[in-house]
């Protein structure tokens, strides 16, 4: 006769029970004082009980379900390591594509845990507020596996070793971490968009695609079974990210212009984030899944825009950078690798010229622009490569004040010239990659004037190690740039006559020859 | 007899990550506790200030008054990097769930005597909100802390006390009683014995500094409301009526029996960091015992009546001892 209430509840009522009935209104400090955070964005909530649980799982079930998947996880990385698992990757030139994602990917997901801790803090509502505690742990979650996978690479491999001091310093690390500084420090409702909605519903799949049936199609069951284990999590994320976005808009009309605007920027700021991912598609995979170009078609122009016509019901329409995109995914990933491939001594991971093969690939699955526009740079840099004069590009770079990319992409509609920006902001110039970037400035000059733009800071005398004298009249800022990123040499350069090249093939010789 | 199992042997080029390397002084193995915790918050070169307190950087040390050279010396006991930390948890749901299953079966609850179930049920439902309250204020330490070392164990502990909450909750359905949770809210929110409680947890969701809050709500007040109820209250339980609710809190005795060494870690270390650190601890902790035990005085007289004082004394000697435990003289 026990537990027969129990038994009748349902599952939505049993919930309640274990979250929002636990909740009360604070009387002895105002609700104001005690979530001090929820107003200035002039987002207006009027009642947070109408917000729908995204998915109901109480913590029971929670710790059941999850250490179910750490055992398997940690089980299949054991066995992985012991047997030499990085040896049954397709081509040593793999490991960039490792290389590429220690360096950017775990630092950001642990700013997505301290995000949701706080935005976990913040929100009113019972509700939300578990939804983002859960996220925040599951994030944990998602960085240190992502770190043991790769761990064991580490051990065999150059350019890994510096990812936790290279995530702050590194010049092209740094898009990433103004993404994620810029979402976190803006109020609790615009990181919903900015993580929860852009980044987690909208893009996600554009880096699980490449990072996780990469690790898949190219042997690498490390990395794979850690995407395949973190997809349960990515599910209840996703739509997380989308209730808020209804919530929101279904509380108070006044919200849609603001919910628009940070759609419009988010977007933005995640595609352009995007386009060294799709580099790693389209040149760095050894066996490659599909183009990026494919991928942005149907993740995003197809299931995009069915989900903004879903959303079109609350007068959300599409991004504005839409059509921008369509038109740039023919062409950023060629522009990106070209830029990394130019910068040889500033990154710690190899790039290549694509071998006949592959360039035929790109041609192929890139009909419009790969032959007329970037097969010509990649021969001729061939060409100076064969005749002892690689190209290396020893100068700064200029930056977009807002997102932090080099300024290396093209005016729309123009391949053949380079899209450039400018503004002037109380006497000074900053300078912008595109309209999209140019327009998130002059929304809100007073957050971009800050941005971190490492080449400023390196010509500034600020990214010297200890003990160097930026004062000196013979101060070169390039003399200790590498220093200051603990720059391993090794890991430089040429994957041809590398040492992971090398020592690759000689382990692969001794694990598979007498 | 061993076996000699051989695999290709390949020398590796390093033992572990570079910041691992230079924090252990040497190029050898880390645990994975290490890997996923060591050095990985963000430091410096952040982007913009956060528009919601500018006078901060996005992680900033001085959030509270304590003050480390090293912030992840406040390294976990337990060595909880999330993966430990869910398979720990998961086999105490395990054993949770066999104990809801077990008097389900057998009827206990049902079977428990009315008295005993209406005394029980007043002074455990309440609680549920307490563990509330102390999910929300882990929550603020696992957002504004600083170093991997303590956000990532306050974002466990928040965590932990959501599902305490709904063990209490799963509690009161146990005994088939809804009515018991809707007046136990009601008491919470309007009954005269539970508002000082209520009043020192709204406080200290509106503290300021990180560390002052951890002390107060898991060092002092978890530190006595746990062996208070959780112990001496299921042992007079246990003692007039039989074991039942001792089966159905055994989470709430193991997890303290737990946190509590992390705790008292975080505080010796946190102690013998400086004289300054010790003084600011000890100054805490007086000022939080004294809130916390008049809050908890009228709890302890629901619970055990006449020998309220005496058990509340006991819980406040445990208390002192454990401070005492971590150099820290109150």
């Amino acid at each position: 006769m026990d537990m027969k209430v129990a038994k009748k509840l349902g599952l939505k009522e049993r919930y309640t029970l274990m979250t929002r009935d636990l909740a009360w209104d604070t009387t002895y400090q105002p609700m104001d004082k005690v979530f001090p955070q929820v107003t200035f964005e002039g987002i207006k909530i009027h009642d947070w009980d109408k917000w729908e649980d995204p998915f109901r799982l109480t913590m029971d079930a929670y710790w059941k379900y999850q250490a179910e998947k750490e055992r398997k996880l940690y089980a299949i990385l054991d066995a992985f390591n012991q047997n030499n698992g990085h040896l049954s990757v397709t081509d040593a030139r793999y490991m960039n594509v490792l290389k590429l994602f220690l360096g950017s990917t775990p630092p950001l997901e642990l700013m997505a845990a301290r995000g949701f801790s706080m935005v976990g803090r913040q929100m009113v509502g019972a509700g939300p507020r578990v939804a983002c505690q859960m996220q925040a742990v599951d994030e944990y979650r998602h960085f240190q596996t992502q770190i043991h996978s790769i761990s064991n690479y580490n051990k065999f491999y150059n350019g890994m070793d510096e990812f936790a001091h290279q995530q702050s310093r590194m010049w092209y690390l740094s898009d990433g971490k103004s993404f994620f500084d810029d979402a976190i420090t803006a109020g609790p409702f615009e990181f919903m968009v900015a993580i929860g909605f852009a980044f987690e519903y909208v893009l996600t799949n554009i880096l699980f695609v490449p990072f996780i049936s990469g690790a898949a199609y190219n042997g690498d069951m490390a990395a794979m079974t850690v995407g395949f284990s973190a997809q349960s999590d990515e599910a209840r994320h996703m739509t997380l990210g989308l209730e808020c976005i209804k919530f929101m808009l279904e509380q108070d009309p006044d919200n849609l212009p603001i919910v628009q605007r940070w759609i419009d920027k988010w977007t933005w700021r995640g595609t352009r984030k995007l386009a060294s991912v799709g580099m790693m598609m389209d040149y760095m995979l050894p066996k490659r899944i599909m183009s990026f170009k494919e991928a942005w078609e149907i993740y995003f122009e197809q299931n995009g825009a069915a989900l903004f016509t879903d959303l079109a019901r609350y007068g959300i329409t599409v991004p504005k950078c839409f059509s921008q995109t369509i038109e740039e995914k023919e062409h950023v990933t060629h522009q990106s690798w070209i830029g990394f491939y130019m910068k040889p001594d500033a990154t710690p991971f190899h790039t290549w010229i694509p071998g006949k093969e592959e360039l035929d690939w790109l041609s192929e699955k890139y009909p419009n622009t790969f032959d007329k526009y970037y097969r010509p740079v990649y021969e001729f840099l061939d060409q100076q490569e064969k005749t002892g004069n690689r190209f290396n590009n020893k100068t700064q770079p200029m930056n977009c004040q807002v997102c932090v990319s080099t300024i290396k992409f093209n005016e729309p509609g123009d391949p053949m010239s380079t899209c450039f920006r400018e503004t002037r902001y109380k006497g000074e110039k900053f300078h912008f990659c595109s309209d999209h970037c140019k327009d998130i400035f002059e929304h809100e000059p007073e957050k971009y004037v800050q941005t971190y733009i490492s080449s400023h800071q390196g010509l500034q005398g600020n990214c010297a190690p200890e003990g160097v004298d930026v004062n000196a009249p013979d101060f070169n800022p390039g003399d200790h740039i590498a220093d200051y990123w603990k720059l391993d040499k090794r890991a430089t350069g040429d994957f041809n006559g590398s040492e992971d090249q090398k020592n690759f093939a000689a382990w692969r010789d001794q694990a598979t020859k007498n | 007899m061993q076996i000699d199992l051989r695999t290709v042997s390949i020398t590796p080029l390093r033992q572990t990550f570079g910041h691992l390397a230079r924090r252990m002084g040497a190029d050898k193995p880390a645990s994975r506790y290490m890997e996923a915790t060591m050095d990985l918050q963000p430091v410096e070169n952040f982007h913009y200030r956060p528009t919601w307190e500018p006078q901060y950087d996005i992680f900033d040390a001085t959030r509270t008054k304590i003050v480390m050279k090293d912030w992840y010396a406040l390294k976990d006991p337990r060595q909880y990097y999330y993966g430990t930390w869910t398979l720990a948890r998961g086999r105490m749901q395990e054993t949770a769930e066999g104990d809801f299953d077990l008097v389900d079966e057998l009827g206990l609850a049902a079977a428990y005597p009315d008295a005993g179930k209406d005394h029980a049920l007043s002074v455990f439902l309440p609680l549920r909100h307490v563990a509330w309250a102390s999910n929300l204020n882990n929550g603020y330490v696992s957002a504004y802390g600083y170093g991997i070392a303590i956000t990532q164990a306050a974002c466990y502990a928040s965590m932990d006390q959501l599902g305490v909450a709904q063990y209490v909750t799963r509690l009161g359905m146990a005994f088939n009683d809804l009515d018991a949770l809707a007046s136990a809210k009601n008491a919470w929110l309007n009954g005269q014995e539970w508002q000082a409680l209520r009043h020192w947890v709204e406080d200290l969701m509106v503290e300021k500094d990180w560390f002052a809050l951890m002390v107060a709500q898991d060092f002092v007040l978890d530190g006595l409301l746990y062996p208070l109820i959780y112990d001496r209250f299921n042992d007079k339980l246990n003692d007039t009526y039989g074991p039942v609710f001792s089966m159905l809190t055994r989470f709430q005795r193991e997890w303290f029996g737990e946190t509590a060494k992390w705790m008292d870690s975080i505080l010796k270390v946190a102690a013998a960091e400086s004289p300054e650190n010790k003084a600011v601890l000890a100054g805490w902790i007086n000022t939080f015992r004294e809130r916390a035990v008049n809050a908890l005085i009228p709890i302890a007289e629901i619970a055990f009546g006449d020998t309220a004082g005496s058990e509340l004394d006991d819980a406040v000697q445990q208390l002192h001892a454990r401070a005492a435990k971590a150099g820290i003289a109150l």
